[in-house]
């Protein structure tokens, strides 16, 4: 089992996220995270999948979401093949604020990006790995809430989707 | 200005749909108020049931290689197409089903017969759409029909809501010819061609394998010209069956779990494998690890997602195999194989001997499933369609049906339907009325539809109905024969009169209980005009060999 980056390239199409997703529940995959943006192309969204299976896996899901009607195209790449971040935003409460948590944000190179009278927020941008060592670090300071965002990717491969659509067949 | 349901039917016309099969309902009726004005140029045909209706179109669509067109009410007439579109989806048919919709304001509000059709048969679906503006209405009508009949064709929905039926807009029809994201044909790598040439012209015991991909790409021709230049031997798969007439010198059987014994035996003694078409089924296949190891494949498949999913191959030739086979027999030598051929006839004759024989002769006992298809064939017309439930009879019919010309076979493969065919011979034969239309059910499967039997007496489709009686479901009741230790766990039917059931539609019917009287009641039912029922009452407790049983290697197929 390798972990893979999908990026979909779709019509903006109501339903297509639910089209998407059930080629992955019908074989009883799990998506580890998902997000879904407009991409650099007016009126093309891009979906980011990050997702654990086998090679096979990959190819075969792969061709799945591109026979989808309304999906342009679909590319699959290794960790290494992607340039990735997640964000992970972390609630502290003030009285939790101490020389430990100074040095920890001042380590992780991670922000305070909003000071309330009753908490902060700090922010955080990294791996997975990164965001998850921060959080274990900010447990033991009465963590009150942390959430992370699913993957975001830019593949290093060079493919246009561009080209793609100006290329008729 | 028109309004939106007459857009729906003038939409239709403008595809060139000839038949509409339905049944109306609340979210519909608009639509229907608007087809009591176009009764000249496009037909209704009122089904009793939304099943019926999609099974018929179904049928309609596999013997024209035109899109079947369904039209349903919200709600329960939406769902009750949901079997149809799973079966259409597995088995590559066009179909284009209009729904009907409460309206759009009332949509997430579990308004009367609201559901929500498009998120249920997303995955039943090539593509599916909900409308809810009556400008939108005509441009979802035209790519849900290049999209069913393009590529690999499939079954598209379109949801209407009643509002969009009701306002009034413009109609201009614009045929739909491409969308930018859809891109069902590529244009085939000559190089690729030269690579499975080279292949098939080195091989020593090449073997074809062919699909409904043929009859689908209309390559009949194609795949003879190939056959005939290389005289390979040929098998067929379920739905493939028509696609080469079965007197071709290279046709060599019927692939799959109740297939003939030589080409699922010898599918692991070819050394070059070439499928056209086809997809690999696991009822073709057995058990994957022990299939055809043994052998380089050449995968001619339209279709980039069927390639390498069970079978990887050596050579993968995608796009449609009409042109590709038209450039393979370009690039290949001709060729013949006749020490390999024998080895094919040398099996036929085995199992001609151990199971065809007393399939077809029955001399004493209880009337055999597979001597009333032998007769069938004595009787019937070269283009005849064979329609077939699910289950023995539908084994039993294959194995002997035969085959001469395409687009003669039509049943439910993929999908296994119960209660498919009596609609599906309604469907077919209103595509044609003078063609002879032999549907083939078993007693349970029958029970599914019968209902159907009023819209036969309606349209006075001239269906030839085979009932074969077993009082059981039969295809369970053999497995548990064989792999439940004779524990017929609720497999043995109480049957009505189904004699009297027919008559009741008005149809003309006789039950056949002796095999004296079973020559003379085929060829009366044939030669009949009208629609007939025919009752023959088999042995109760047959089986259908040869048999791969599941987990077993095509090696493993038993002839007993």
């Amino acid at each position: 089992m390798n972990r893979y980056t999908i990026l979909v390239y779709t019509e903006n199409f109501i339903g297509i996220l639910n089209r998407i997703t059930i080629i992955f529940t019908r074989r009883g995959i799990n998506i580890d995270a998902l997000t879904a943006s407009e991409s650099r192309l007016d009126g093309i969204h891009k979906i980011t999948i990050e997702v654990t299976v086998t090679e096979d896996q990959i190819v075969h899901l792969s061709k799945q979401i591109e026979k989808t009607v309304d999906v342009i195209k679909a590319y699959y790449f290794t960790d290494s093949e992607v340039v990735y971040q997640e964000i992970a935003l972390y609630k502290l409460p003030i009285d939790s604020l101490d020389p430990g948590v100074e040095k920890v944000i001042r380590q992780f190179n991670a922000h305070i990006i909003a000071a309330e009278k009753e908490f902060v927020v700090i922010e955080f941008t990294g791996h997975k790995e990164d965001t998850r060592a921060l959080l274990e670090i900010l447990k033991p300071f009465n963590l009150l809430e942390f959430s992370r965002s699913g993957r975001v990717a830019i593949a290093k491969p060079k493919f246009s989707v561009q080209e793609y659509l100006n290329n008729q067949t | 200005m028109i309004r939106g349901a007459d857009i729906v039917v003038k939409s239709l016309i403008a595809e060139n749909a000839e038949y509409i099969f339905g049944y109306p309902g609340g979210a519909i009726m608009p639509v229907y108020d608007a087809l009591y004005d176009y009764s000249d140029q496009i037909k209704h045909v009122l089904t009793r049931h939304e099943q019926g209706a999609i099974h018929a179109a179904q049928g309609y669509a596999r013997v024209s290689g035109k899109v079947g067109v369904v039209l349903a009410t919200s709600g329960p007439g939406a769902t009750n197409l949901i079997t149809g579109l799973a079966d259409a989806q597995i088995d590559s048919t066009p179909l284009v089903c209009i729904t009907g919709q409460v309206a759009a304001h009332l949509l997430g509000t579990d308004a009367f017969q609201e559901t929500d059709v498009v998120g249920l048969s997303m995955p039943g679906t090539k593509w599916n759409i909900q409308v809810r503006s009556v400008e939108e209405i005509a441009p979802a009508i035209a790519k849900a029909f290049h999209i069913a009949m393009t590529g690999r064709p499939g079954p598209v929905l379109v949801d209407i809501t009643k509002n969009a039926q009701v306002e009034f807009g413009e109609f201009n029809y614009v045929p739909c010819l491409r969308i930018r994201s859809y891109r069902p044909y590529v244009r085939i790598d000559q190089k690729v061609i030269d690579a499975a040439a080279e292949l098939i012209n080195t091989a020593e015991r090449p073997y074809v394998l062919y699909g409904q991909g043929v009859v689908l790409a209309g390559a009949e021709e194609e795949l003879k010209a190939f056959l005939d230049k290389t005289g390979i031997p040929a098998a067929s798969t379920l739905l493939g069956s028509g696609a080469l007439p079965q007197d071709h010198p290279s046709y060599v059987g019927k692939l799959g779990m109740h297939g003939n014994y030589a080409p699922n035996l010898l599918t692991n003694k070819c050394d070059v494998l070439i499928a056209v078409g086809m997809r690999f089924d696991d009822r073709v296949t057995g058990d994957l690890k022990r299939y055809a190891k043994q052998a380089k494949v050449v995968h001619l498949e339209l279709d980039p997602s069927e390639i390498d999913k069970n079978v990887k191959c050596t050579v993968a030739v995608q796009g449609d195999c009409k042109t590709s086979l038209a450039m393979l027999t370009q690039a290949v030598q001709t060729n013949s194989h006749p020490e390999w051929m024998q080895k094919f006839r040398a099996l036929e004759n085995e199992e001609k001997e151990a199971v065809i024989a007393n399939d077809l002769h029955g001399t004493h006992g209880g009337l055999h499933m597979g001597e009333v298809i032998h007769l069938i064939n004595q009787f019937k017309e070269d283009d005849a369609i064979l329609v077939t439930d699910v289950g023995q009879h539908q084994m039993i019919a294959w194995r002997y049906f035969d085959y001469k010309k395409t687009r003669t076979q039509v049943t439910s493969g993929g999908l296994g339907t119960m209660g498919f065919a009596l609609p599906a011979a309604l469907g077919a034969q209103l595509h044609d009325y003078k063609k002879q239309v032999i549907c083939v059910v078993g007693d349970g499967g029958i029970q599914m539809t019968i209902q159907e039997f009023g819209t036969i007496m309606q349209t006075k489709a001239p269906v030839k109905v085979v009932l074969l009686n077993n009082n059981y479901l039969g295809m369970v009741r053999q497995w548990q024969q064989l792999f439940f230790d004779k524990r017929y766990s609720f497999t043995e039917l109480e049957n009505p009169d189904f004699i009297k059931i027919a008559e009741a539609y008005k149809i003309k019917a006789k039950k056949v209980t002796e095999r004296e009287d079973l020559e003379s009641s085929v060829a009366e039912m044939i030669l009949h005009q009208g629609p007939y029922f025919l009752e023959v009452v088999v042995e109760k407790e047959d089986n259908v060999f040869p048999m791969i049983a599941t987990g077993c290697s095509v090696e493993e197929v038993r002839l007993s």
